[in-house]
């Protein structure tokens, strides 16, 4: 991703509304007028579904159920309560924004495509229920005694002006939030959710967020949209081909950048219009034809978007983490002075059932401050299931969890992250997309209040691992240990008290896992208490200070690495016989 | 109180018939999905081909001495090599293009979306391609049968009477006929097997010899062909005009989510609830609002059963 100074984004917007406005004065048929007038609209229709759809990654079909809404408040409150748009289209706004909570509450539940085919649903809906009610086609009084104070002008280059102002506001407010953490935290949330949870983004809150937002965009645009044209219907603002309009302009312009809509728009609908214009009359069909096929045409040639294929094309993309500062790179202070006693984590009675079979049964433990826990079983043993209970991903079936005494057993994995317990997974859950310093600082938001400090603090986790000269580098492209160890930093920087590691060593080399076992033990010295899976138990005896062992989801034993070893029980049950030969001989 | 009764009997009659071909249309669109992970937008179109394709063949190629008042059905199903044909043309030359191993995406959202615009892309030129070849008027098939109903006596008492139109319920009994096809051509032949191999692991298939680019052609081609035979049993009492598919488009899709995404006999029971759901408001609601009144009741399973009724949304055909 690629990214311009402030000034300069600026500048740009600011110059694209003027010269929109100055090309307004050459035109003089009041047809293309009109349409000078609607394509900003439209685009601000787009810029709301991107703002959702483009940078969560989580497909609306039916941004219409705003646009809808919006139209049909400016329009029935006018119409009854003889309000003024002025204040009609940002109460539409806000009624847009309440419905856009309602739809997010509901349909928040859903998944990927289930998602995206219920939000289809809302507007036709919502089309059938304004018909029903007697609203099929709704006209705007005309006020000739006030014509400004009800937004009625004569000249259509006011209008204009309108939708290039409502333009400017979405633009800016999808420059804020490339911008901030809103941003990257949905851009976490589009390449991996789980992940985004688990580093401490509140996905559930960040994707309501956005909803909201693009909800009041969207009303707004629909309700200045039934301004210009004095009517509505409920196929015209509610209908399929709405929804669909918002969600192709973006596509097709660029998704998860804040001009693609607009580039969108101004490729597509004076070309949708002016076919219309032409054909539409002679041969009706022609021109939604020639509509389609140019719609897949673009997407055949330029699938991401003709943005990211002229960006790709013509300007390298940069890192959005500027540089790091000097100063940044030093060690971070410890949270607090390793005292090992005091009990930091406890399990008790944890019990995990998925329908008969009990893969976590009845597990109580404790885990000191200061201490390396290996948790070490053979495959099944319910390691990971045990991790998960821990760290808010799976609600256990009966017993608690307890962090620094307060229960924690029905906290969601960001809250447990919030409180200082982070994790990584067995197999590597990275942001492919994201450089690696990005996927390390949306790890860090949950610690830092401003975005800089943030940015800091994922420069010195990074430094902490040893991978400062890769923090550029796109993480699709780095090798395992590379993702374990940017795995590792990104939970750092969310400053934990507890980290879980489950298998770091997975798929590392004999020298790699060695790196990594005295990485893990240097934690400690910064006051940071690990938790860590492996069933490789060899790498791990020099490590730990203690192993937890678990065998068909029951606590095995526990106790001091030359203990446990020597246990009977967990040599039979885990070792092996030719572990116990090997060191008789020995 | 007889007559309440005989009222909803009879809607939960003309329901159950409703629902088997609303289930079919589901079956179409999950199984697509199921094979391929891909949302065809365009399906509901298939569908509206179907229902002109039905209406041509029944009105001149079948003579109707012959086959008589059966032969709207027959064509119904004779659309389905058209169409299979049609489909595996559409996906071997635009959709494979965006789909399965051709496309590196990051992510599955991002493949998705590429899917979805083309074959919006592609709804949009069949609409208007139907336009503009075959005009916005309504087309109707006259069948007998249309008007007619078998009566079925309720034993409550002398006078009270099931009426089962004839029409939907030769369709009622094709759509579960050729939904049971589909699932046994899936679970038992070894195509089918193929197929499903395909959509489990497809770079795993791959290794075993399967040829999974055709694996998709062949399940969109048989997705297509069964929106096309729906379509064409829906000909026999909805007329045609081109842009008909969006009045299904809710439909279907409501269906299939019900129903758990790419499961074949789950997105049936979807169809099945949405056509009950559709019928047996309408004692209660004004006629207009049916569809709004199945919405409210997909909401609510959402709300209680995000994961659809039948099965999880991981389960594939």
């Amino acid at each position: 991703m690629r990214r311009t100074s402030l000034a300069k984004s600026l500048t740009a917007i600011a110059m694209v509304c003027a010269s929109w406005f100055a090309v307004g004065f050459l035109i003089e048929n009041s047809y293309y007028r009109l349409m000078l007038a609607t394509i900003p609209i439209w685009a601000v229709l787009g810029i709301s579904w991107n703002l959702f759809s483009g940078y969560s990654g989580l497909i609306s079909f039916g941004h219409a159920t705003f646009f809808g809404t919006g139209a049909y408040f400016v329009t029935l409150a006018m119409r009854f309560f003889d309000l003024t748009p002025w204040f009609g289209i940002p109460l539409g706004a806000l009624v847009g924004a309440l419905v856009a909570l309602v739809v997010g509450l509901v349909t928040f539940r859903l998944r990927g495509v289930h998602f995206a085919l219920a939000m289809l649903a809302y507007p036709l809906a919502l089309a059938y229920v304004f018909e029903w009610l007697g609203f099929a086609e709704v006209t705007f009084p005309i006020k000739r005694d006030f014509p400004v104070w009800y937004m009625q002008f004569p000249d259509y280059r006011a209008y204009m002006a309108l939708a290039l102002g409502l333009l400017a506001i979405s633009l800016l407010v999808s420059l804020w939030i490339e911008r901030s953490r809103f941003g990257m935290s949905l851009l976490a949330i589009k390449q991996n959710e789980l992940a985004a949870e688990a580093a401490g983004i509140d996905t559930f809150a960040w994707k309501m967020r956005a909803l909201t937002l693009s909800g009041a965009l969207a009303a707004a645009a629909g309700g200045l949209y039934a301004t210009v044209l004095l009517v509505v219907t409920p196929q015209s603002v509610y209908g399929l081909v709405t929804s669909a309009q918002a969600m192709i302009l973006t596509l097709l312009g660029g998704a998860g950048t804040y001009w693609g809509p607009l580039i969108g728009a101004v490729l597509l609908l004076p070309l949708n219009e002016g076919l219309r214009a032409k054909l539409g009359g002679a041969l009706p069909g022609l021109e939604g034809v020639i509509y389609g096929v140019v719609i897949m045409l673009v997407i055949l040639l330029a699938p991401d978007g003709v943005y990211w294929r002229l960006i790709d094309r013509f300007v390298r993309r940069q890192p959005v983490v500027s540089a790091p500062a000097a100063q940044a790179l030093r060690p971070a202070p410890p949270r607090a002075p390793a005292t090992l006693g005091e009990t930091l984590l406890s399990a008790e009675n944890l019990s995990k059932k998925y329908g008969g079979l009990r893969a976590v049964a009845g597990v109580s433990f404790e885990i000191r401050r200061g201490e390396v826990v290996g948790l070490i079983g053979p495959n099944g043993a319910g390691k990971t299931t045990l991790f998960n209970l821990l760290n808010g991903l799976t609600r256990p079936t009966e017993g608690r969890v307890l962090f620094e005494g307060r229960d924690v057993t029905r906290l969601k994995p960001n809250r447990l992250c919030r409180a200082g317990v982070a994790r990584t997974f067995q197999t590597v859950r990275a942001f492919p997309r994201m450089s690696l310093i990005e996927n390390v600082v949306v790890g860090a938001y949950v610690a830092h209040a401003s975005d800089a400090e943030a940015g800091v603090a994922a420069q010195r986790a990074l430094a902490r691992v040893g991978l400062s000269h890769r923090a550029e580098s796109p993480a699709g492209g780095l090798t395992m240990k590379e993702l374990r160890l940017m795995e590792l930093a990104r939970a750092l920087a969310s400053r934990p008290k507890l980290i879980l590691m489950d298998e770091p060593l997975a798929g590392l080399g004999g020298a790699e896992t060695d790196e990594l076992v005295s990485l893990v033990r240097g934690l400690r010295d910064d006051g940071i208490t690990v938790l860590i899976i492996e069933h490789t138990m060899h790498a791990m005896v020099a490590a730990v200070d203690r192993f937890i062992v678990l065998d068909h989801g029951e606590l095995l034993t526990q106790g001091k690495p030359a203990e446990v070893t020597q246990n009977p029980k967990v040599i039979e049950a885990y070792l092996g016989r030719k572990w116990m030969l090997a060191h008789a001989a020995g | 109180m007889n007559a309440l009764i005989e009222q909803c009997v009879q809607t939960l009659g003309s329901g159950l018939a409703v629902g088997c071909i609303y289930g079919l249309m589901c079956v179409g669109l999950a199984f697509i999905f199921g094979i391929m992970r891909v949302i065809n937008f365009a399906q509901a179109d298939f569908m509206m081909i179907g229902m002109y394709l039905a209406i041509a063949i029944g009105g001149s190629l079948l003579p109707a001495t012959l086959v008589g008042s059966l032969s709207p059905f027959i064509a119904a199903l004779l659309t389905a090599p058209i169409m299979y044909a049609g489909g595996y043309l559409i996906n071997r030359y635009l959709v494979s293009r965006t789909t399965g191993l051709n496309v590196i995406a990051s992510s599955e959202g991002e493949a998705h979306q590429a899917q979805l615009i083309l074959t919006l892309g592609l709804a949009l030129v069949i609409e208007n391609g139907a336009l503009m070849l075959l005009g916005s008027a309504p087309v109707t098939t006259l069948n007998p049968w249309s008007s007619q109903a078998w009566e079925i006596p309720l034993l409550y008492d002398d006078y009270s009477a099931l009426f089962l139109n004839k029409a939907r319920t030769i369709d009622a009994i094709i759509a579960v006929v050729v939904t049971l096809a589909l699932y046994g051509f899936v679970s038992r032949t070894r195509l089918g097997k193929t197929l499903r191999a395909a959509a489990i692991n497809p770079e795993a298939a791959l290794y075993m010899g399967i040829d999974v680019a055709r694996a998709h052609h062949i399940a969109f081609g048989l997705g297509a062909a069964i929106a096309a035979v729906s379509g064409g049993l829906v000909a026999v009492y909805y007329p045609a005009q081109p842009f008909v598919g969006i009045e299904f488009l809710i439909i279907i899709y409501a269906g299939v989510v019900l129903g758990g995404l790419g499961n074949i006999m789950g997105a049936f029971w979807g169809g099945m609830i949405i056509g009950l759901v559709q019928q047996l408001s309408t004692l209660v609601i004004p006629f207009q609002l049916q569809n709004a009144a199945i919405f409210v009741v997909f909401v609510a399973i959402l709300l209680f059963k995000p994961e659809g009724l039948f099965g999880g949304s991981g389960e594939r055909a």
